[in-house]
């Protein structure tokens, strides 16, 4: 094994040679740290590690059968000096290693804000950070500019050297988004944010992912950053915002239809409420957003009549089917309008909800699937399953 | 027939449903089929099916229990690997626009099912079955505690073995990871049967799994011979018995989180949903509450074959009994303590992270520990490099590198980078090749002879060492290498052309270890061939040092014809110091358990429950569940249980040992 380990390694540096460690190699400082990190711990350990590896193969040597001169002592089975080198030796370094792993994790804690841009170049009050709200969409990523209102698809541009801060979520199942070049990686989850601080140094075209398998077209789920020059960041702004397209709520629910290998697109707008919707699961109109059912359950809930606050549900990301003994697919209806509260607080005094509701209350309609068995599944549309909602405003 | 008619026969069971449209599939159900009907062609004609029901189906023999388990996870590790080489031809060749040869949906089941067996099929079976066969031997007992309990364990583990099987050429398997995250898992975006087949094949499985650590905890506390006390036990045994308290303790855990998703499925519960207040992130806890401890469930018997082969082999007591033990007991202690290190990257605060990356390393402490006391057993031994022993130092080679790499996975900063990537691969194949399958070798080869009377081939026994060795390096330290290149797991096709060359590399290296198993498998079918020269009629070929080489080989139904006093921890090795004289009279009857079919039978109603329930053909699930109860509730009136072997029969066995004993004697 030794011996072939020594033939390969001619080979090996050449085809080393060739290759873009760019987890060893990163361009911004956030990753670097977290490099410089991997390699001290590495060296840390191989203290031990190649010791070991070379005890091994001495012992195994030495004191093999056909020896004739090594010593052999069959009930020699106890040494307290020895046992105590033998846990020792490791322990003081992994006390070493977990003094550095306590430091580096709440110095590179990702929630974090970045206190330096470069090693001795810390953040001042000149360096406006760069909000980007990313979302993990099946299968592409969806990248909103909030201070300037463009948002786009498979592609990611920043400034280099100023701080940015990514708030990160999913429309359906967990993702994971990851640039090497930029700083390590933090899981992009449905109805919850993850943040990340980083920054980008060096200017160029670097490669983003998901690290974290999501359904079919995971393999495709990459996109370009791009690190520019503050000029070329905005440059690259300005011709975003000369496209057409905006994102709506409407346009986004196209969008987030399951596709694979999509190409980069621009919007030169966005609906500012709209990340809140996606993060809240309530893009689509009348559905409760996941933080005021939140609030409302904080304050008691809304009792049996919130059980029956539900509307059938046709589409939902894919084709939404129900489980098989559970109810039909349906979505808690938003009671968020003042005329709606007090409609509801009326009927709920009068014990009439004939004078309910002011709203179209007909069910969502998407283009998925359809249910297998959809005919006895599909809901009827005509009786939405309001009930009362007993609580006073 | 009515399509209400049709459906109420077979739920969703269609014709559409057999994978006629994958060529691969097809193919591979041909071989199979061809196979298995040859091998029961071959049973029929040679007339061996009441052979095998009475010998080794409805057996309650803990040895031929164990051997049957080691022959599962052979079989299943066949199926594992095709498993593996695929992947590796697929990501070998999706370059430059290329696909590859499989789509994402045959892809993504491939990976998810290599997972799910290797770990579940092949590991678990391998070491309980060592487990099985070795435990009660080393500690002088004649059977484990439950000896039935034992047998529907095994074929409760074959049972969802089986349910595994069938999504291959029924349905199709989960698509999810051999996790199976939600809300990935949920019925939202996994609405067929997949997810299904994976809950139910582990739930099936984990039943078997639970009761045999209950079995295995229960035989060792309360069986062990007189004057055995717990730390005269031999390391493996230890070993085995913090893997059963892990199994007991962990695996309930398993169960409920697989309920919890599978309510999710079947009866709309939000346990694991997005919306309407289900939390993912609750899934990814518990069932790591159960992984971890699952990989050091694989591991820690392994470290104490490792121990007796290191022990055995140098001639030598084991340096550090007392420390080797404590190490164990810590790693198991610690094994629940660190779980959260498989998802640093869900957002949990600094503190949090740094605590779970710091028990993590604190747990390789003991491991190294244990490390130190195999290289000073060595020290000043007289090491016979036979097989067991070359696959104990290979193991010390490649696992210190595996623990590295885990100990660095443990740094939450240098996890952010690596996570999920194909470096984390090669950590995980590197511990779980490097320690648990080079141990597993090392244990079959050691053990061979105890159970069947004959050794195995050294020569492809070599063979198969080397192409195991060089094909786990050529095999994974590409993918150390990709891992550093920010290439991630699961990928079906890539698009930077320089990293083919490593793909290459470790599709090789894949092969390599084809041959390796194949090797494997000439080795017993040429030492099976062999067996009159490599026969050892003396039960003790290796000059062993615990109480399992002072009995036959292979051993009696009955293990030791008068149960062994014990004085210290290497007790064969202190009898045979002592002189001990095997005694040739004075033989009384032996009380044993009897076979029962009832353990199939169970297993049987289990499997068709399961497909019941995965296919919602209703009829047949509660049908096939209630049978289920009323075989059980039926074998509580089963009161033929037991039947004294009689002394003269164990004279006569005894007797016709003597005899061998003093013709080999004679010849020597």
């Amino acid at each position: 094994m030794e011996r072939s380990g020594a033939l390969l390694l001619f080979p090996l540096a050449v085809l080393l040679s060739g290759c873009d460690f760019v987890v060893l190699a990163p361009a911004g400082d956030v990753a670097v740290q977290q490099r410089d990190l991997l390699v001290v711990s590495t060296l840390l350990m191989l203290l031990i590690i190649l010791p070991v590896m070379a005890l091994t193969v001495l012992f195994a040597w030495r004191y093999r059968q056909s020896s004739t001169t090594a010593t052999y002592t069959p009930d020699w089975d106890h040494s307290t000096k020895l046992e105590l080198v033998i846990w020792a030796a490791p322990l003081l370094v992994i006390i070493c290693l977990g003094a550095l792993t306590w430091l580096g994790t709440h110095l590179l804690d990702p929630y974090r804000r970045i206190d330096r841009i470069e090693a001795g170049q810390p953040v001042t009050q000149n360096h406006k950070p760069l909000k980007v709200e990313v979302v993990a969409l099946d299968w592409k990523w969806l990248f909103i500019y909030p201070d300037y209102g463009i948002a786009s698809v498979n592609e990611l541009a920043a400034p280099v050297n100023q701080p940015i801060d990514f708030r990160i979520t999913s429309s359906t199942v967990m993702n994971s988004f990851y640039i090497p070049a930029l700083a390590g990686q933090i899981y992009a989850m449905p109805s919850m944010e993850t943040k990340l601080h980083a920054v980008i140094n060096r200017p160029g075209t670097y490669t983003g992912f998901s690290a974290n398998y999501s359904g079919a077209g995971f393999s495709g789920m990459r996109f370009a950053f791009h690190g520019l020059s503050d000029q070329a960041f905005g440059e690259w702004v300005a011709q975003t915002k000369n496209t057409q397209a905006t994102l709506s709520r409407e346009t986004y629910l196209e969008l987030e239809r399951p596709s694979e290998n999509e190409p980069v697109r621009h919007y030169a707008s966005v609906d500012p409420d709209l990340y809140g919707a996606i993060l809240n699961l309530c893009v689509e109109r009348g559905k409760m957003c996941m933080n005021e059912m939140i609030s409302i359950d904080a304050k008691g809930g809304l009792g049996l009549a919130g059980v029956r606050n539900t509307l059938p549900l046709q589409y939902d990301k894919l084709a939404r089917r129900g489980a098989v003994f559970g109810n039909d697919p349906s979505y808690v209806a938003s009671i968020c309008t003042a005329e709606e509260a007090a409609a509801a607080s009326r009927a709920a005094r009068s014990d009439d909800d004939r004078s309910w509701p002011l709203r179209n209350l007909s069910p969502l309609r998407g283009v998925g699937l359809l249910a297998p068995g959809a005919g006895s599944r599909r809901a009827d549309a005509g009786a939405p399953s309001l009930g009362l909602l007993r609580f006073e405003l | 027939m009515p399509e209400s008619l049709t459906k109420f026969i077979f739920g969703r069971l269609t014709l559409e449903s057999l994978p006629l449209h994958e060529p691969i599939v097809v193919v591979t159900f041909i071989v199979v089929a061809l196979g298995g009907l040859a091998v029961l062609g071959a049973i029929t004609y040679f007339r061996l099916w009441g052979y095998l029901w009475r010998e080794w189906f409805t057996s309650v023999d803990h040895k031929k229990i164990g051997i049957m388990y080691m022959a599962l996870g052979l079989v299943m590790l066949l199926r594992g690997f095709s498993d593996a080489i695929m992947m590796r031809l697929q990501q070998a060749i999706a370059f430059n626009g290329s696909e590859g040869y499989l789509n994402a949906h045959h892809y993504d089941q491939i990976f998810t099912a290599h997972g799910v067996i290797m770990i579940f099929f092949v590991a678990m079976p391998f070491v309980t079955g060592l487990m099985n066969f070795v435990v009660p031997l080393q500690i002088g007992a004649r059977d484990v505690s439950f000896p039935f309990l034992n047998n529907f364990s095994f074929w409760m583990t074959v049972g969802g073995a089986i349910l595994v099987m069938a999504s291959l050429f029924v349905g199709e398997f989960a698509r999810t990871g051999w996790l199976a995250y939600p809300p990935l898992s949920g019925i939202n975006y996994s609405p067929d049967v997949g997810v299904d087949y994976y809950i139910w094949a582990l739930q099936v499985a984990g039943v078997g799994t639970t009761l045999s650590g209950i079995n295995l905890i229960c035989t060792i506390i309360k069986m062990r011979a007189p004057g055995m006390t717990m730390m005269r036990m031999p390391v493996f045994t230890w070993t085995s018995l913090c893997t059963n308290v892990l199994i007991v303790a962990s695996f309930p855990v398993l169960t409920a989180v697989l309920t919890l998703l599978a309510l999710d499925r079947y009866v709309g519960t939000n346990f694991f949903t997005n919306d309407f207040g289900g939390n993912p992130m609750m899934y990814v806890n518990l069932i790591w509450i159960w992984g971890h401890p699952e990989v050091y469930i694989l591991i820690l018997p392994l470290f104490g074959v490792f121990s007796e082969v290191t022990s055995t082999f140098s001639g030598k007591r084991l340096f550090g009994y007392t420390s080797m033990v404590y190490a164990t007991v810590v790693i198991t202690i610690l094994s629940y303590l660190v779980w959260l290190h498989h998802f640093f990257t869900m957002g949990s605060g600094a503190s949090v992270n740094s605590f779970f990356g710091i028990t993590t390393m604190i747990i390789s402490i003991p491991t190294g520990a244990k490390i130190f006391n195999w290289l000073f057993t060595m020290y000043r031994g007289r090491i016979r490099f036979e097989l067991p022993m070359m696959w104990t130092v290979a193991f010390m080679l490649t696992f210190v590198v595996g623990g590295m790499t885990g100990v660095l996975l443990a740094v939450p900063p240098a996890d952010f980078v690596l996570h999920n990537s194909l470096f984390l691969i090669a950590h995980f194949h590197n511990v779980i090749i490097g320690g648990v399958l080079f141990g597993l070798f090392a244990g079959i080869a050691y053990w061979w002879p105890k159970a069947f009377g004959f050794k195995l081939d050294p020569f492809w026994g070599k063979v198969s060492f080397w192409c195991w060795v060089l094909g786990f390096w050529f095999a994974f330290m590409p993918l150390y290498i990709l891992g550093l290149m920010g290439v991630t797991r699961r990928m079906r096709a890539f698009d930077d052309p320089s990293l083919q060359i490593w793909f290459v590399i470790a599709a090789f290296g894949a092969v390599l270890i084809a041959c390796g198993i194949a090797a494997f498998l000439v080795q017993i079918f040429v030492s099976i061939r062999k067996r009159a020269e490599l026969v050892d009629v003396t039960g003790d070929p290796w000059d062993g040092r615990t109480l399992e080489w002072s009995t036959s080989s292979p051993p009696p139904a009955y293990n030791f014809a008068f149960t062994p006093i014990i004085r210290d921890n290497d007790a064969w090795w202190d009898m045979k110091k002592a002189g001990y004289r095997r005694p040739l009279s004075g033989f009384r009857p032996i009380h044993m358990p009897k076979n029962t079919g009832t353990g199939v039978i169970l297993a049987a109603f289990s499997v068709a429950l399961g497909f019941g329930l995965i296919w919602y053909i209703w009829w047949l699930a509660a049908l096939s569940f209630v049978c289920l109860i009323a075989t059980a509730i039926g074998h509580t009136f089963n009161y033929h249980r037991d039947f004294d072997i009689p002394a003269s029969e164990v004279a006569q066995t005894e007797e016709a040992r003597t005899t061998l004993l003093v013709a080999e004697g004679a010849r020597a």
